[in-house]
């Protein structure tokens, strides 16, 4: 970052995150800037709009501290970068890429733009192979492939942060020991908590060595948190493509990136459109999840696990629905489920995988997975039916097939969703067929009969 | 060309000083990258433009050029099996990707000029012939036999045309003098300008429909050739999924598939399947038949808005070759979403939504260039719209979903509900309508009438078969929509056994019809006739599940009789053109159905 041209004693007003200048140099719209106050610390900030008088400077960090008369400007001639370099893993960063573990400053070999550019739809690969995350509700009923952005939505209480690390400790492909991930972690305004028991965690489990962590801790400046996954996803893709690797990038909590992006979007006093959120949420919120994927030619993958806390567990706020559209499927989780013990809470109806289709069935996991996960998707709704009969009309009104059902549901969740341990995919499919064996044959219109007669046999009593 | 200077800047809006004349629309290349934009709004000699790239860098003082001309597209043959941006520029073709450096698989900002490609070309007049506009002057042999057009408005005589070879699509083949003495120099290919409509010479009646290969669209809710229909559903209710089934199956000549704010990661699985899937009709790879244009969610979202336009004006450019043409866009909402977005940018008051008050109009402009002609060469061809509508929250009520109902014909819901337990197509059967039903009735009727009736069908039934089942399987989803909701008050088995029964078929028309598994190998795609006996089957399941329970037999019976589990599978087990095996199975269904009669322990209701 080499600063090209400074401006003193221009500063006119300061409001919110926005600071107004007197134009009197030739700077460019969206070019980096840092604001030096009268405290000599520099602040991190963008050009947002620029006329003939006027300089509009967003301030990404903490603008407390500033006055108008001694703040000076200095202009980087070019959009926010990131220098990045082999020694990236192992590391912990700030928000905004500076290293915040003591350590010496990070090589620079490379210069990326953290705002990235879209990867060409003709450059991309197809996403095909089937991660293993020991998970069974999401290796059976939502298979996770390499390169694919799978978001987790939860809400405040539930343990997100247990499953994102279970995942992360245990994501191998199938038949290969554990598959070198490198993780990379944005905690954009967590607790410190969260943060050390992320770190905490990794370093248990001996991945501390291949993760790089960017911490923008509830504390630290909000607009900040724009910056952080920027940061984060350039040194993965920096992983991915340029070192080969593949990476898992775990980015929490979007809802809080949101609530910063409304915050700075207030302050410029735009045209809301949902709750308060900006109209181009969705385009902001698509620059980062599109940043996934696998490319031709090249060896590293990235695959994203953002989580996004829902609000009051309202999966049709802005955060969660803008997500769902952009990420490919999601999994969610169910505070009943965890209230009721069971161990991930993941609520499968709504949970979707939308690139299992691709990575799973012959050639990539086993040629009867997907049949066996839509009959399961299928008995999991018509038990919920039953469940909601059953509270009306009581147990005993019920059907014989309905009490089966009612039957298969509470096995469902206690069983197969239910794990103390990690479970291959073998050992999940295994748990799937001996659930649907409680069923009458019949009813299983999902399967075929060389199905049936391979796994299930005869008619269950 | 005129020139202004930037005189500010924010996003993708710009105001710049005019040193010249510019129109409202014109196109603009914008700095020293020439990122391309178009003039919206003029005062004095200020002009207002939107940017359809990322403005990064743009600063007060660079220059503007106009380009004398409303923006544009370059239509021709090198469209067919391409991939392109929202502005139509050509995303693939060269092997950059292969480069070491990371910028190269991304896509950077600026002008990519299409490379000019070689076709084979043969004339089809002489010289002194006099052609009107939207005749043909010659053929190209691209992926399939084209003609060259006459730009619609031209007319005259034909000074010389190139003899029969290879050439380029941007050189002059032909030459024509018009009635003022003017020479035009033609090419394969012809510049149109993207919001004008192509002209047409009138516009005719639908009657075909446009077949999916969708049991539940082609028979319950059918959309005419040169029809529209809108497609909106929440995140995760298969949109994506039912359209690119749609793109492989359905009966169009030509495809333009229009990727406004999709997923990169799908346009990747799409292009991949599209290139192996070999076009039944043809036999050529599915991938010829279609135009992909791509604008990504995290490409430029002002070109997002343009997208739609440069995708519907490819649709209209192939229905003027006498084509019928399908247009899927997904998603309408994210284009809905980048007119917001400029809007607010503009600072123009907001209507319903922080959308600008135009949405209405602009969607109805959209809608209205779906339609079956006759083209200016006196051909037949259409061009049907189908765009999919993602609602904030899946609630049908908002702006974008609520505005395009008024414009469209049909219209498939899709339904969490019946994603969430897997069954797809996730079409809501009682929100869904189709205003074409009847249209297309008398093109269905003929194929019922052709095809040998089931030895177990009454076949005193007068008129259109189809119509009649089509009523009756809507009429049986609706009355069981009705005692679904009774039976969570009273409980099942306080209902009646004729409306136990209901229920009962309902859930096999459900099982055996409406689901359709886009991954199962035969019954990814449903040709009408083996459409029309799946019908003829259930009709008679219907009519013999009726008879038995008038006999005296229980519903449970029924359910319980082996022959259910084959009818409910029919779709996964019987090929297309195998009518024997449907006799087979209504032949079971009459043995088992006939011989059921009342039962000794009739189901009590509970106590």
């Amino acid at each position: 970052m080499r600063p090209r041209l400074s401006l003193r004693h221009a500063a006119q007003r300061l409001e919110g995150p926005l600071l107004f200048l007197r134009r009197s140099v030739e700077v460019g719209y969206n070019e980096a800037v840092e604001v030096v106050g009268a405290d000599g610390a520099a602040r991190l900030g963008r050009v947002s709009a620029v006329d003939g008088e006027v300089i509009v400077v967003e301030l990404l960090e903490a603008g407390s501290g500033l006055n108008l008369g001694e703040t000076a400007v200095r202009f980087h001639g070019e959009p926010l970068h990131f220098g990045v370099g082999p020694g990236l893993l192992g590391r912990v960063f700030d928000g905004v890429g500076r290293p915040a573990d003591g350590g010496a400053p990070l090589p620079v070999e490379r210069r990326l733009r953290i705002d990235g550019l879209p990867l060409n739809p003709v450059a991309r690969a197809t996403p095909r192979d089937f991660i293993e995350t020991g998970v069974s509700a999401i290796d059976l009923m939502n298979s996770l492939v390499r390169g694919q952005k799978l978001p987790l939505f939860s809400g405040g209480g539930l343990p997100h942060d247990r499953i994102a690390v279970a995942i992360a400790r245990h994501a191998r492909l199938r038949g290969a020991g554990t598959e070198d991930f490198a993780i990379v972690f944005a905690g954009i305004g967590v607790p410190h908590d969260t943060a050390e028991f992320f770190r905490r965690s990794l370093e248990e489990s001996g991945a501390l060595a291949r993760s790089a962590l960017f911490l923008n801790l509830a504390g630290d400046a909000s607009t900040q948190r724009l910056l952080t996954p920027r940061f984060a996803l350039t040194a993965a893709e920096y992983l991915a493509f340029v070192e080969g690797r593949h990476v898992l990038a775990i980015l929490t909590d979007m809802t809080a990136y949101c609530e910063a992006l409304r915050e700075v979007a207030g302050a410029r006093g735009e045209v809301p459109a949902r709750k308060g959120f900006p109209g181009y949420m969705y385009s902001d919120l698509a620059s980062l999840y599109e940043r996934a994927g696998c490319v031709r030619g090249r060896p590293g993958t990235l695959t994203q696990l953002p989580i996004l806390t829902m609000p009051s567990d309202d999966i049709g706020h802005p955060v969660p629905d803008l997500s769902g559209y952009i990420t490919e499927g999601q999994i969610v989780l169910s505070r009943a489920l965890d209230r009721a013990g069971v161990w991930p809470p993941i609520d499968v109806l709504p949970s979707l995988s939308r690139l299992m289709k691709d990575g799973t069935g012959r050639g990539y996991t086993d040629a009867d997975h997907p049949a066996l996960a839509s009959q399961l998707y299928a008995a999991y709704a018509r038990a919920g039916q039953a469940r909601l009969l059953a509270s009306v009309v009581g147990e005993d009104g019920l059907s014989d097939a309905d009490r089966r059902y009612l039957d298969f549901g509470r096995r469902f969740e206690r069983e197969l969703i239910h794990q103390d341990a990690p479970r291959s995919l073998e050992d999940s499919m295994r748990c799937g067929w001996r659930l649907l064996a409680g069923l009458p044959r019949s009813e299983l219109t999902r399967l075929s009969d060389a199905q049936i007669a391979a796994y299930l046999g005869g008619e269950a009593s | 060309m005129s020139r202004a200077t930037i005189t500010s800047i924010s996003g993708p809006v710009l105001h710049a000083r005019c040193a010249g004349a510019f129109a409202v629309g014109e196109a603009l290349f914008v700095g020293a990258a020439g990122l391309l934009g178009e003039v919206v709004r003029l005062h004095d000699d200020f002009l207002v433009a939107q940017v359809y790239e990322d403005t990064t860098g743009l600063k007060p003082g660079d220059g503007v050029d106009g380009s004398g001309a409303p923006l544009s597209v370059r239509l021709g043959p090198a469209l067919l099996g391409g991939i392109f941006d929202g502005l139509l520029r050509p995303l693939g073709g060269d092997d950059s990707g292969a480069d070491a450096g990371l910028a190269s698989p991304f896509i950077a900002p600026g002008q990519r000029a299409a490379p000019a490609r070689r076709f084979a070309f043969t004339p089809a007049v002489a010289a002194g012939q006099r052609l009107a506009g939207g005749a043909a002057f010659g053929f190209v042999a691209a992926a399939r036999r084209l003609c060259c057009l006459v730009p619609p408005g031209l007319a005259g005589e034909v000074v010389d045309i190139a003899a029969a070879g290879d050439y380029p699509d941007d050189a002059p083949l032909c030459r024509l003098r018009d009635a003022g003495g003017t020479v035009h120099a033609l090419a394969m290919g012809q510049q149109w300008p993207v919001r004008q409509p192509r002209p047409v010479a009138r516009r005719l009646p639908t009657d075909a429909p446009l077949l999916t290969g969708q049991r539940v669209l082609d028979t319950l809710f059918p959309v005419a050739l040169g029809g529209k229909a809108a497609i909106p559903g929440g995140f995760g209710t298969g949109k994506t999924v039912l359209l690119e089934a749609l793109v492989k199956a359905c009966s169009a000549d030509i495809i333009v598939y229009l990727g406004c704010g999709e997923r990169g990661n799908e346009m990747a699985g799409a292009l991949e399947e599209m290139a192996a899937l070999v076009d039944p009709k043809s036999g050529r790879p599915m991938a010829e038949r279609t135009v992909i244009v791509a604008n990504t969610s995290n490409m430029p979202v002002a070109a997002r808005e343009a997208s739609i336009y440069c995708a519907v004006t490819i649709a209209e450019y192939f229905r003027d070759q006498g084509l019928d043409v399908a247009l899927m866009a997904d998603s309408t909402s994210r284009w809905a979403e980048a007119l917001r977005e400029v809007s607010g940018r503009l600072g123009e008051l907001p209507g319903e939504g922080g959308y600008p008050a135009y949405l209405g109009s602009r969607l109805a402009e959209f809608y209205e260039r779906a339609a079956k002609v006759e083209t200016l060469a006196g051909e037949t061809g259409s061009v049907t719209l189908l765009g999919a509508i993602s609602p904030q929250a899946g609630d049908f009520s908002e702006p974008v979903t609520a505005h395009t109902t008024r414009y469209v014909r049909s219209f498939w819901a899709l339904d969490a509900k019946r994603a969430q337990a897997r069954f797809y197509p996730a079409i809501h059967p009682l929100q869904s309508y189709s205003e074409d039903a009847l249209a297309v009735a008398g093109w269905w009727g003929e194929v019922h009438a052709a095809l040998p009736a089931l030895a177990v069908e009454t076949t005193e039934a007068a008129g259109n078969d189809w119509e009649r089942l089509r009523r009756r399987v809507l009429s049986l989803l609706d009355e069981e929509a009705r005692l679904e909701r009774m039976a969570r008050i009273v409980g099942k088995d306080a209902l009646q056994p004729r409306q136990r029964l209901t229920l009962l078929c309902a859930e096999v028309v459900g099982e055996a019809f409406l689901r359709q598994s886009a991954f199962s190998e035969n019954d990814r795609v449903c040709g009408p006739q083996r459409q029309a006996l799946m019908l003829r089957t259930l009709g008679a399941f219907l009519d013999l599940a009726e008879a038995a329970v008038a006999r005296g037999a229980t519903p449970e019976a029924i359910a319980a009789l082996p022959v259910l589990r084959r009818l409910q599978r029919m779709g996964e087990d019987i090929r297309e053109g195998d009518p024997a095996a449907f006799a087979a199975l209504a032949a079971a269904l009459q043995a088992q159905l006939g011989g059921l009669a009342a039962t000794e322990g009739e189901h009590a209701p509970a106590p």
